[in-house]
């Protein structure tokens, strides 16, 4: 059975309580706007971009704690990483959030905390909203994405 | 919260209303989820439905299909006089004069759908007004934003208050020569709150203004009488009533319905067809184009015979108490604001909890089998009146307990204690 602790982990409930990076970039070279209409979570994910290296991330708005505690702990795990290598980061941790892929959990670090959700498929989009958004923002999409 | 002496659950109340009897009548509720017993408080979304609904729906599938107002055989017989036997009893349960004026459609989207684009299409000009309010679900804001974009009228929207109810000085305001239609929710899906329809329809009357009323929510709940509400319009859904999904109700008064345009074209809807002229079938079949939802009204027939077997009044009683004592149970957790407290209400809840967003107090009460509504419940002018993204919803129904309200509130204080 699906057990609540595994979704809110203390390092999931930590960082949607006090999330990191969570402010505007002044100089953004890429931005985009992220929307899960089902329940309203809302964020715009800053980026700046140096070569093809991630130099500064940031985002802002609202949403619940998970899609806030993923915003949160990506900004950090992208930080300094080249543009492909957030882009396999992304296809490794969907992976893990639906379930496809439970063993490479370990290689994720922080975003390993973020396993549980595979047990709970209504809160995949709340996990993947800022990776979605930051893919968005990477490939200049103009209109906001949606989870929908 | 202290437990009340002789309220219901167990007990059985004044008016015979025996809920451990009722619940025993609806089989999904037997079941657990996620290894609690179900507590389903989402039943503004939609409702459960009693056995004698849906052994209705199979009765007429192993019994009596086949298509209607054509046959010639039995069956066709039998199936005609079960879906017109439903819009009979749909008659009955309105008040309405006369059956005619009961269109079967898909839902109450469809029956507001079909009235701005029959009747609205050829009565709604540049520069016309229609009224709605800022609590309407979205289905009755987009039809008449299509409306108003392919006609040129402008859209009015008329404000409410802090609590939730509609402010009556500036809705009649919004009142004048221009206003060629007015729409507005009977009972809010997301506040609660029920709308003076009466006095609406009244000041919309002074300015030849038919009313239409979005009943979705006011079916399960209130006893309707749409001649003495003097509206023009009303829409229901069956399967917020106990009934099947993919039916519903349009009610329009004759005169209205008679002089507007068929909405679908198609089998049924016409009396004589060649490549030169068509003659529209009489009411109500004018607006039923193609084979309907045969089973669906049939399972919508059932349900208002389910409803009407127990007494409309001994249900409403059983759900204000349910909402009385709900309200007390809820406003009683720290960090938890009640959005919507009109004075006059249906059982429903929207409520926020300081620092914990819905989609989360959502997940962690389904865990402890608590099955709520958590979003923008298809409100979102409505989210922005009151600053909220979302919210979380506890909707009642007739079959809910008190035991149900207790494992609610004690599902929140445990959602409370994972964010603590």
């Amino acid at each position: 059975m699906a057990e609540l602790a595994d979704l809110y982990q203390e390092l999931v409930l930590e960082h949607s309580k006090h999330p990191r990076n969570f402010r505007a970039l002044d100089h953004a070279s890429h931005q985009a706007e992220g929307y899960n209409p089902l329940c309203g979570d809302h964020f715009t994910v800053y980026l700046e971009v140096e070569g093809d290296v991630i130099r500064e991330v940031s985002f802002q708005g609202s949403g619940c704690a998970i899609s806030k505690a993923s915003a949160s702990i990506m900004t950090q795990a992208l930080k300094g990483r080249t543009t492909s290598a957030a882009d396999e980061l992304f296809e490794k941790f969907h992976r893990v959030v639906t379930g496809a892929d439970h063993a490479r959990a370990e290689n994720l670090g922080k975003l390993a905390a973020f396993a549980g959700v595979s047990e709970f498929p209504t809160r995949v989009k709340c996990a993947t909203l800022a990776w979605h958004t930051l893919r968005a923002a990477l490939t200049g999409e103009q209109q906001a994405v949606s989870t929908e | 919260m202290n437990a009340a002496p002789n309220f219901f659950g167990r007990s059985v109340v004044d008016t015979g209303f025996d809920v451990d009897k009722i619940r025993g009548q609806f089989p999904i509720l037997k079941q657990r989820v996620h290894g609690q017993p179900l507590v389903y408080l989402d039943n503004a979304a939609t409702t459960q439905k009693p056995a004698a609904v849906i052994d209705a729906i199979n009765r007429y599938y192993t019994r009596d299909n086949a298509n209607i107002h054509r046959g010639v055989h039995l069956l066709s017989e039998r199936a005609t006089e079960g879906y017109e036997g439903a819009r009979a009893k749909v008659q009955r349960f309105l008040n309405a004069a006369e059956s005619s004026e009961i269109i079967f459609v898909r839902g109450a989207t469809e029956g507001i759908n079909l009235v701005a684009q029959s009747y609205g299409r050829t009565r709604v000009g540049p520069g016309d007004e229609v009224v709605i309010t800022t609590m309407e679900h979205h289905s009755n804001i987009v039809p008449w934003q299509i409306l108003c974009e392919q006609t040129g009228a402008r859209l009015r929207v008329a404000p409410i208050n802090g609590r939730g109810e509609l402010l009556l000085e500036e809705f009649e305001k919004l009142m004048g020569p221009k206003t060629k239609l007015v729409a507005v929710v009977h009972v809010s899906n997301v506040l609660g709150t029920i709308n003076p329809v009466r006095r609406i329809v009244e000041m919309a009357h002074r300015w030849n203004a038919p009313v239409l009323l979005d009943g979705a929510q006011a079916a399960p709940h209130l006893t309707l009488d749409v001649r003495a509400l003097d509206c023009d319009f009303y829409v229901l859904s069956s399967h917020k009533l106990y009934g099947p999904t993919g039916v519903g109700v349009l009610y329009g008064k004759r005169e209205l319905l008679d002089a507007m345009p068929p909405y679908q074209g198609g089998g049924d809807m016409i009396s004589s067809v060649s490549f030169e002229k068509t003659l529209y079938n009489r009411l109500p079949f004018k607006f039923e184009a193609g084979t309907p939802n045969i089973a669906g009204a049939i399972g919508l027939g059932a349900a208002i015979d389910y409803v009407t077997g127990l007494g409309r009044d001994g249900i409403a009683e059983h759900e204000h108490e349910l909402l009385t004592c709900a309200t007390q149970a809820l406003s009683e957790i720290p960090g938890l604001t009640i959005i919507g407290t009109a004075g006059e209400k249906a059982a429903a809840i929207s409520f926020v909890l300081e620092g914990i967003h819905p989609h989360d107090i959502g997940t962690i009460l389904d865990q402890q089998g608590v099955a709520i509504r958590t979003g923008h419940h298809c409100a979102q002018p409505l989210m922005q009146r009151f600053g909220v993204p979302a919210t979380a919803r506890a909707s009642f129904a007739l079959y809910n307990t008190r035991e149900e309200i207790d494992a609610l509130a004690a599902g929140i204080r445990k959602v409370q204690e994972v964010f603590a």
